[in-house]
Protein backbone atom coordinates (compact mmCIF):
# COMPACT_ATOMS: atom_id res chain seq x y z
CA UNK A 1 0.00 0.00 0.00
CA UNK A 2 1.78 3.10 -1.23
CA UNK A 3 0.11 5.42 1.28
CA UNK A 4 0.85 3.23 4.26
CA UNK A 5 4.27 4.74 4.84
CA UNK A 6 2.95 8.27 4.28
CA UNK A 7 0.17 7.73 6.82
CA UNK A 8 2.53 6.41 9.44
CA UNK A 9 4.95 9.25 8.80
CA UNK A 10 2.25 11.88 9.32
CA UNK A 11 1.08 10.21 12.50
CA UNK A 12 4.54 9.91 13.96
CA UNK A 13 5.38 13.50 12.97
CA UNK A 14 2.31 14.82 14.73
CA UNK A 15 3.08 12.86 17.86
CA UNK A 16 6.70 14.00 17.90
CA UNK A 17 5.72 17.63 17.37
CA UNK A 18 3.23 17.51 20.20
CA UNK A 19 5.69 15.73 22.45
CA UNK A 20 8.44 18.16 21.53
CA UNK A 21 6.28 21.22 22.13
CA UNK A 22 5.12 19.96 25.48
CA UNK A 23 8.68 19.28 26.54
CA UNK A 24 10.16 22.60 25.42
CA UNK A 25 7.54 24.96 26.77
CA UNK A 26 9.66 25.67 29.85
CA UNK A 27 11.05 28.10 30.65
CA UNK A 28 8.07 30.03 29.26
CA UNK A 29 9.87 33.16 28.21
CA UNK A 30 13.39 34.37 28.46
CA UNK A 31 14.22 38.07 28.75
CA UNK A 32 11.81 39.90 26.40
CA UNK A 33 13.53 41.93 23.73
CA UNK A 34 12.35 45.41 22.81
CA UNK A 35 11.09 44.37 19.36
CA UNK A 36 7.64 43.64 20.81
CA UNK A 37 7.60 47.06 22.50
CA UNK A 38 8.35 48.60 19.12
CA UNK A 39 5.71 46.44 17.33
CA UNK A 40 3.10 47.71 19.80
CA UNK A 41 3.92 51.30 18.81
CA UNK A 42 6.08 52.03 21.86
CA UNK A 43 4.67 54.04 24.77
CA UNK A 44 2.24 56.07 22.60
CA UNK A 45 0.92 52.99 20.85
CA UNK A 46 0.46 51.09 24.11
CA UNK A 47 -1.37 54.03 25.70
CA UNK A 48 -3.70 54.17 22.72
CA UNK A 49 -4.41 50.40 22.96
CA UNK A 50 -5.16 50.69 26.68
CA UNK A 51 -7.44 53.69 26.08
CA UNK A 52 -9.44 51.74 23.48
CA UNK A 53 -9.50 48.76 25.84
CA UNK A 54 -11.06 50.95 28.54
CA UNK A 55 -13.78 52.14 26.13
CA UNK A 56 -14.54 48.50 25.24
CA UNK A 57 -14.67 47.50 28.93
CA UNK A 58 -17.15 50.26 29.78
CA UNK A 59 -19.44 49.04 26.98
CA UNK A 60 -19.17 45.39 28.03
CA UNK A 61 -21.85 44.36 30.52
CA UNK A 62 -19.93 41.19 31.40
CA UNK A 63 -17.14 43.15 33.08
CA UNK A 64 -17.97 46.87 33.24
CA UNK A 65 -19.20 46.56 36.85
CA UNK A 66 -15.81 45.22 37.96
CA UNK A 67 -14.24 48.54 36.98
CA UNK A 68 -16.86 50.82 38.54
CA UNK A 69 -15.44 53.60 40.67
CA UNK A 70 -11.80 53.11 39.65
CA UNK A 71 -9.49 56.06 39.10
CA UNK A 72 -9.44 55.81 35.29
CA UNK A 73 -6.30 57.92 34.76
CA UNK A 74 -4.38 55.92 37.36
CA UNK A 75 -5.58 52.59 35.95
CA UNK A 76 -4.65 53.68 32.42
CA UNK A 77 -1.14 54.58 33.55
CA UNK A 78 -0.65 51.39 35.56
CA UNK A 79 -1.79 49.08 32.76
CA UNK A 80 0.24 50.98 30.15
CA UNK A 81 3.30 50.71 32.44
CA UNK A 82 2.73 47.01 32.85
CA UNK A 83 2.39 46.26 29.13
CA UNK A 84 5.34 48.55 28.35
CA UNK A 85 7.43 46.73 30.98
CA UNK A 86 6.35 43.23 29.84
CA UNK A 87 7.02 43.98 26.17
CA UNK A 88 10.59 45.04 26.87
CA UNK A 89 10.06 48.81 26.91
CA UNK A 90 11.83 51.33 29.16
CA UNK A 91 9.14 51.38 31.85
CA UNK A 92 8.77 49.86 35.26
CA UNK A 93 5.47 48.56 36.52
CA UNK A 94 5.22 49.70 40.15
CA UNK A 95 1.65 48.54 40.85
CA UNK A 96 0.55 45.72 43.08
CA UNK A 97 1.02 42.03 42.34
CA UNK A 98 -1.73 40.57 40.14
CA UNK A 99 -2.98 38.19 42.83
CA UNK A 100 -3.25 40.95 45.40
CA UNK A 101 -4.89 43.54 43.14
CA UNK A 102 -7.58 41.08 41.98
CA UNK A 103 -8.20 39.26 45.24
CA UNK A 104 -11.44 41.07 46.12
CA UNK A 105 -12.85 40.88 42.58
CA UNK A 106 -13.60 37.13 42.35
CA UNK A 107 -12.85 37.21 38.64
CA UNK A 108 -14.72 34.45 36.77
CA UNK A 109 -13.48 32.64 33.68
CA UNK A 110 -16.20 34.40 31.66
CA UNK A 111 -14.87 37.79 32.83
CA UNK A 112 -11.26 36.83 32.14
CA UNK A 113 -12.23 35.76 28.62
CA UNK A 114 -14.16 38.99 28.11
CA UNK A 115 -11.08 41.03 29.02
CA UNK A 116 -8.87 38.95 26.71
CA UNK A 117 -11.37 39.46 23.89
CA UNK A 118 -11.47 43.22 24.46
CA UNK A 119 -7.68 43.44 24.54
CA UNK A 120 -7.46 41.60 21.20
CA UNK A 121 -10.11 43.92 19.73
CA UNK A 122 -8.28 46.98 21.05
CA UNK A 123 -5.04 45.76 19.46
CA UNK A 124 -6.86 45.16 16.18
CA UNK A 125 -8.33 48.67 16.31
CA UNK A 126 -4.77 49.97 16.61
CA UNK A 127 -3.50 47.96 13.65
CA UNK A 128 -1.20 45.73 15.71
CA UNK A 129 -0.01 42.74 13.63
CA UNK A 130 -1.23 39.24 14.44
CA UNK A 131 2.31 38.23 15.36
CA UNK A 132 2.77 41.06 17.87
CA UNK A 133 -0.71 40.40 19.33
CA UNK A 134 0.23 36.75 19.86
CA UNK A 135 3.54 37.65 21.49
CA UNK A 136 1.84 39.97 23.97
CA UNK A 137 -0.83 37.36 24.72
CA UNK A 138 1.95 34.82 25.35
CA UNK A 139 3.29 37.13 28.08
CA UNK A 140 -0.13 37.83 29.60
CA UNK A 141 -1.61 34.30 29.56
CA UNK A 142 0.55 33.12 32.50
CA UNK A 143 -1.10 35.83 34.67
CA UNK A 144 -4.42 33.97 34.41
CA UNK A 145 -3.91 31.95 37.57
CA UNK A 146 -3.12 34.96 39.75
CA UNK A 147 -5.88 37.16 38.31
CA UNK A 148 -8.44 34.42 38.90
CA UNK A 149 -7.03 33.66 42.32
CA UNK A 150 -6.50 29.98 41.47
CA UNK B 1 -24.21 19.07 -7.52
CA UNK B 2 -25.65 17.34 -4.49
CA UNK B 3 -22.87 18.43 -2.14
CA UNK B 4 -23.30 22.08 -3.03
CA UNK B 5 -27.09 21.81 -2.75
CA UNK B 6 -26.84 20.28 0.67
CA UNK B 7 -24.39 22.85 1.91
CA UNK B 8 -26.55 25.69 0.60
CA UNK B 9 -29.59 24.13 2.22
CA UNK B 10 -27.70 23.75 5.46
CA UNK B 11 -26.57 27.36 5.34
CA UNK B 12 -30.19 28.45 5.03
CA UNK B 13 -31.21 26.24 7.94
CA UNK B 14 -28.40 27.54 10.13
CA UNK B 15 -29.12 31.14 9.14
CA UNK B 16 -32.76 30.61 10.01
CA UNK B 17 -31.93 28.96 13.33
CA UNK B 18 -29.45 31.71 14.05
CA UNK B 19 -31.91 34.54 13.49
CA UNK B 20 -33.83 34.49 16.79
CA UNK B 21 -30.63 34.67 18.80
CA UNK B 22 -28.75 36.93 16.43
CA UNK B 23 -28.44 39.62 19.07
CA UNK B 24 -27.15 37.29 21.77
CA UNK B 25 -23.50 36.24 21.67
CA UNK B 26 -22.94 32.46 21.68
CA UNK B 27 -20.60 32.79 24.67
CA UNK B 28 -17.43 34.37 25.97
CA UNK B 29 -14.66 31.94 25.08
CA UNK B 30 -12.17 33.29 22.56
CA UNK B 31 -12.90 32.84 18.87
CA UNK B 32 -12.36 29.35 17.42
CA UNK B 33 -11.55 27.79 20.81
CA UNK B 34 -14.62 25.54 20.53
CA UNK B 35 -13.11 23.82 17.54
CA UNK B 36 -15.56 22.33 15.09
CA UNK B 37 -17.75 19.21 15.18
CA UNK B 38 -16.18 15.84 14.43
CA UNK B 39 -17.93 13.24 12.26
CA UNK B 40 -18.93 11.61 15.57
CA UNK B 41 -20.46 14.74 17.06
CA UNK B 42 -17.93 15.69 19.74
CA UNK B 43 -16.12 19.02 19.54
CA UNK B 44 -12.73 18.70 17.91
CA UNK B 45 -11.37 18.66 14.43
CA UNK B 46 -12.95 16.62 11.67
CA UNK B 47 -11.87 13.12 12.74
CA UNK B 48 -10.33 13.60 16.19
CA UNK B 49 -12.05 14.88 19.35
CA UNK B 50 -10.23 17.66 21.21
CA UNK B 51 -10.23 18.50 24.92
CA UNK B 52 -12.18 21.70 24.28
CA UNK B 53 -15.93 21.59 24.78
CA UNK B 54 -18.27 22.65 21.98
CA UNK B 55 -19.29 26.20 21.22
CA UNK B 56 -18.28 29.19 23.31
CA UNK B 57 -19.89 28.84 26.74
CA UNK B 58 -17.60 29.93 29.57
CA UNK B 59 -18.07 29.22 33.28
CA UNK B 60 -21.22 31.34 33.72
CA UNK B 61 -22.84 30.44 30.41
CA UNK B 62 -24.33 27.66 28.35
CA UNK B 63 -24.40 27.22 24.61
CA UNK B 64 -24.09 24.67 21.88
CA UNK B 65 -23.71 23.86 18.23
CA UNK B 66 -25.51 22.42 15.23
CA UNK B 67 -23.42 20.77 12.57
CA UNK B 68 -23.54 19.10 9.18
CA UNK B 69 -20.53 17.30 7.70
CA UNK B 70 -19.93 15.31 4.58
CA UNK B 71 -16.94 13.45 3.18
CA UNK B 72 -17.13 12.14 -0.37
CA UNK B 73 -14.38 9.57 -0.83
CA UNK B 74 -13.89 7.39 -3.92
CA UNK B 75 -16.48 4.70 -3.29
CA UNK B 76 -18.37 5.96 -0.23
CA UNK B 77 -19.92 9.07 1.27
CA UNK B 78 -19.75 9.62 5.02
CA UNK B 79 -22.09 12.21 6.46
CA UNK B 80 -23.00 13.41 9.91
CA UNK B 81 -25.75 15.61 11.32
CA UNK B 82 -25.77 16.47 14.98
CA UNK B 83 -26.14 18.88 17.83
CA UNK B 84 -24.30 19.59 21.08
CA UNK B 85 -25.01 21.46 24.28
CA UNK B 86 -22.27 22.83 26.50
CA UNK B 87 -23.02 23.56 30.15
CA UNK B 88 -20.66 26.08 31.71
CA UNK B 89 -17.67 24.80 29.81
CA UNK B 90 -17.77 21.78 32.11
CA UNK B 91 -19.95 19.24 30.32
CA UNK B 92 -20.68 18.68 26.66
CA UNK B 93 -23.61 16.51 25.55
CA UNK B 94 -23.87 15.55 21.90
CA UNK B 95 -26.22 13.54 19.71
CA UNK B 96 -26.21 12.86 16.02
CA UNK B 97 -26.60 10.45 13.16
CA UNK B 98 -23.80 9.20 10.96
CA UNK B 99 -24.37 7.50 7.62
CA UNK B 100 -22.14 5.72 5.16
CA UNK B 101 -23.61 5.77 1.66
CA UNK B 102 -22.50 2.62 -0.17
CA UNK B 103 -22.15 4.40 -3.49
CA UNK B 104 -20.25 1.62 -5.26
CA UNK B 105 -21.17 -1.47 -3.23
CA UNK B 106 -24.86 -0.59 -2.82
CA UNK B 107 -26.27 -2.54 -5.77
CA UNK B 108 -24.27 -5.69 -5.00
CA UNK B 109 -25.22 -5.66 -1.31
CA UNK B 110 -28.84 -4.68 -1.84
CA UNK B 111 -28.52 -1.88 0.68
CA UNK B 112 -28.00 1.85 0.09
CA UNK B 113 -26.42 2.89 3.34
CA UNK B 114 -25.19 1.94 6.78
CA UNK B 115 -25.99 4.26 9.63
CA UNK B 116 -25.63 4.69 13.36
CA UNK B 117 -26.75 7.04 16.10
CA UNK B 118 -24.02 8.47 18.33
CA UNK B 119 -24.59 9.91 21.80
CA UNK B 120 -21.62 11.63 23.39
CA UNK B 121 -20.59 13.05 26.74
CA UNK B 122 -17.42 15.00 27.40
CA UNK B 123 -16.35 16.47 30.73
CA UNK B 124 -13.59 19.00 31.18
CA UNK B 125 -11.43 17.58 33.93
CA UNK B 126 -9.27 20.65 34.32
CA UNK B 127 -7.17 23.36 32.80
CA UNK B 128 -7.78 25.75 29.98
CA UNK B 129 -6.52 25.37 26.43
CA UNK B 130 -5.31 28.99 26.29
CA UNK B 131 -4.29 29.89 29.80
CA UNK B 132 -3.06 26.77 31.60
CA UNK B 133 0.57 25.76 31.51
CA UNK B 134 -0.32 22.12 30.97
CA UNK B 135 -3.30 22.80 28.70
CA UNK B 136 -6.82 21.47 29.01
CA UNK B 137 -7.79 17.88 29.74
CA UNK B 138 -11.12 16.19 29.17
CA UNK B 139 -12.59 12.70 29.32
CA UNK B 140 -15.42 11.56 27.11
CA UNK B 141 -17.47 8.70 25.79
CA UNK B 142 -19.33 8.04 22.57
CA UNK B 143 -22.14 5.51 22.68
CA UNK B 144 -22.88 4.24 19.18
CA UNK B 145 -25.89 2.23 18.03
CA UNK B 146 -26.10 0.72 14.56
CA UNK B 147 -29.40 1.30 12.81
CA UNK B 148 -28.69 -1.39 10.21
CA UNK B 149 -26.74 -4.45 11.30
CA UNK B 150 -27.29 -6.97 8.46
CA UNK B 151 -24.08 -6.14 6.63
CA UNK B 152 -21.83 -5.66 9.68
CA UNK B 153 -23.08 -8.99 11.07
CA UNK B 154 -22.49 -10.75 7.74
CA UNK B 155 -18.85 -9.63 7.67
CA UNK B 156 -18.15 -10.77 11.21
CA UNK B 157 -18.95 -7.89 13.58
CA UNK B 158 -19.93 -9.16 17.03
CA UNK B 159 -22.18 -6.38 18.30
CA UNK B 160 -24.50 -3.72 16.91
CA UNK B 161 -23.62 -1.19 19.61
CA UNK B 162 -20.54 -0.07 21.47
CA UNK B 163 -19.12 2.67 23.61
CA UNK B 164 -15.81 4.40 22.95
CA UNK B 165 -14.08 6.08 25.88
CA UNK B 166 -11.35 8.67 25.48
CA UNK B 167 -9.02 11.07 27.22
CA UNK B 168 -8.01 14.26 25.40
CA UNK B 169 -5.43 16.95 26.02
CA UNK B 170 -5.28 20.24 24.09
CA UNK B 171 -3.02 23.24 24.37
CA UNK B 172 -2.56 26.43 22.43
CA UNK B 173 1.02 27.68 22.25
CA UNK B 174 0.97 31.45 21.73
CA UNK B 175 3.34 32.80 19.10
CA UNK B 176 4.98 29.39 18.77
CA UNK B 177 5.78 29.32 15.06
CA UNK B 178 6.50 32.49 13.05
CA UNK B 179 4.67 34.31 15.86
CA UNK B 180 1.55 32.30 15.05
CA UNK B 181 -0.45 30.36 17.63
CA UNK B 182 -0.16 26.59 17.47
CA UNK B 183 -2.90 24.24 18.66
CA UNK B 184 -1.86 20.72 19.65
CA UNK B 185 -4.20 17.89 20.58
CA UNK B 186 -3.72 14.35 21.67
CA UNK B 187 -6.44 11.79 22.33
CA UNK B 188 -6.26 8.21 23.52
CA UNK B 189 -9.37 6.20 22.75
CA UNK B 190 -10.45 2.79 23.93
CA UNK B 191 -12.66 1.21 21.27
CA UNK B 192 -14.00 -1.97 19.69
CA UNK B 193 -15.53 -0.10 16.75
CA UNK B 194 -14.97 -1.20 13.14
CA UNK B 195 -14.63 1.83 10.83
CA UNK B 196 -15.78 4.03 13.70
CA UNK B 197 -18.71 1.70 14.37
CA UNK B 198 -20.33 1.86 10.93
CA UNK B 199 -19.25 -1.77 10.44
CA UNK B 200 -20.30 -2.82 13.93
CA UNK B 201 -18.21 -3.58 17.01
CA UNK B 202 -15.68 -6.33 17.67
CA UNK B 203 -14.84 -9.04 15.19
CA UNK B 204 -13.32 -12.41 14.44
CA UNK B 205 -9.72 -11.15 14.59
CA UNK B 206 -10.15 -9.15 17.78
CA UNK B 207 -13.13 -8.62 20.06
CA UNK B 208 -11.57 -6.62 22.87
CA UNK B 209 -11.11 -2.93 23.60
CA UNK B 210 -7.90 -1.55 22.16
CA UNK B 211 -6.19 1.77 22.90
CA UNK B 212 -5.78 3.97 19.84
CA UNK B 213 -3.84 7.23 19.63
CA UNK B 214 -5.25 10.20 17.74
CA UNK B 215 -3.69 13.59 17.32
CA UNK B 216 -3.98 16.83 15.47
CA UNK B 217 -1.94 19.94 15.04
CA UNK B 218 -3.14 23.25 13.68
CA UNK B 219 -1.77 26.71 13.23
CA UNK B 220 -3.83 29.89 13.40
CA UNK B 221 -2.94 32.11 10.44
CA UNK B 222 -4.97 34.74 12.30
CA UNK B 223 -7.96 34.43 14.60
CA UNK B 224 -10.27 33.51 11.69
CA UNK B 225 -8.21 30.86 9.91
CA UNK B 226 -6.83 27.56 11.21
CA UNK B 227 -4.92 25.09 9.02
CA UNK B 228 -3.66 21.74 10.17
CA UNK B 229 -3.56 17.98 9.97
CA UNK B 230 -5.05 15.09 11.90
CA UNK B 231 -4.16 11.46 12.35
CA UNK B 232 -6.33 8.74 13.85
CA UNK B 233 -5.15 5.25 14.63
CA UNK B 234 -7.78 2.53 14.18
CA UNK B 235 -8.22 -1.07 15.23
CA UNK B 236 -8.36 -3.89 12.68
CA UNK B 237 -10.88 -6.39 14.06
CA UNK B 238 -12.42 -7.96 10.99
CA UNK B 239 -10.77 -10.77 9.01
CA UNK B 240 -12.78 -10.09 5.86
CA UNK B 241 -11.04 -6.81 5.02
CA UNK B 242 -8.16 -4.75 6.35
CA UNK B 243 -8.94 -1.51 8.22
CA UNK B 244 -6.55 1.46 7.95
CA UNK B 245 -5.75 4.51 10.04
CA UNK B 246 -7.35 7.79 8.98
CA UNK B 247 -5.75 11.16 8.32
CA UNK B 248 -6.66 14.51 6.89
CA UNK B 249 -5.38 18.00 6.22
CA UNK B 250 -7.84 20.80 6.91
CA UNK B 251 -8.53 24.50 6.76
CA UNK B 252 -11.18 26.05 8.96
CA UNK B 253 -12.70 29.49 8.62
CA UNK B 254 -14.30 31.06 11.68
CA UNK B 255 -15.69 34.45 10.58
CA UNK B 256 -17.24 34.97 14.01
CA UNK B 257 -18.48 32.85 16.91
CA UNK B 258 -21.72 31.89 15.16
CA UNK B 259 -20.26 30.12 12.16
CA UNK B 260 -17.41 27.78 11.29
CA UNK B 261 -16.76 26.24 7.89
CA UNK B 262 -14.17 23.49 7.50
CA UNK B 263 -12.80 22.02 4.30
CA UNK B 264 -10.45 19.06 4.32
CA UNK B 265 -8.84 16.37 2.27
CA UNK B 266 -9.43 13.07 4.03
CA UNK B 267 -7.84 9.68 3.55
CA UNK B 268 -9.85 6.87 5.12
CA UNK B 269 -7.62 4.13 3.71
CA UNK B 270 -9.16 0.80 2.73
CA UNK B 271 -12.83 0.33 3.56
CA UNK B 272 -14.56 -3.03 3.11
CA UNK B 273 -11.98 -4.18 0.60
CA UNK B 274 -12.12 -1.05 -1.56
CA UNK B 275 -8.66 0.47 -1.49
CA UNK B 276 -7.36 3.89 -0.61
CA UNK B 277 -10.55 5.89 -0.05
CA UNK B 278 -9.77 9.59 -0.38
CA UNK B 279 -11.82 12.68 -1.00
CA UNK B 280 -13.04 16.10 -0.01
CA UNK B 281 -14.69 16.89 3.30
CA UNK B 282 -16.86 19.87 4.06
CA UNK B 283 -18.39 20.77 7.39
CA UNK B 284 -20.65 23.56 8.54
CA UNK B 285 -21.19 24.48 12.17
CA UNK B 286 -23.44 27.05 13.75
CA UNK B 287 -23.06 28.02 17.43
CA UNK B 288 -25.70 29.41 19.74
Amino acid sequence: MKYERFRKTIGVTLLLLIGGLTACQHPPTSEPDASLYSALGERTGIESIVEDLLYLIVEDERIAFQFKGIDVAHFHKQLSDQICDLSGGPCEYTGREMRESHSAMAVTETQFNALTENLILAMEQNGITTGAQNRLLALLAPLHKAVRGL
Amino acid sequence: MTLLNRILGATLILTFLGTPVATASPGSRIWATGGVTTIEGSAGGGLVPWAMLSGYASDQEWGGTLALSRAEVDDFTVSFTGATVNWRNRLEVSAGRQTLDLDTLGAALGEDELSQDIFGLKARLGGDVLYSRYGQWSAGLQHKRNRTFTIPEAIGARDDSGTDVYLSGSKLFFAALFDRNLLANITVRGTRANQGGLLGFGGDRNDRYEAQVESSLGIFIDRHWLVGAEYRQKPDNLGFAKEDDWWDVFIAWVPDRRLAITAAWVNLGDIAGLEDQQGAYLSLQGSF
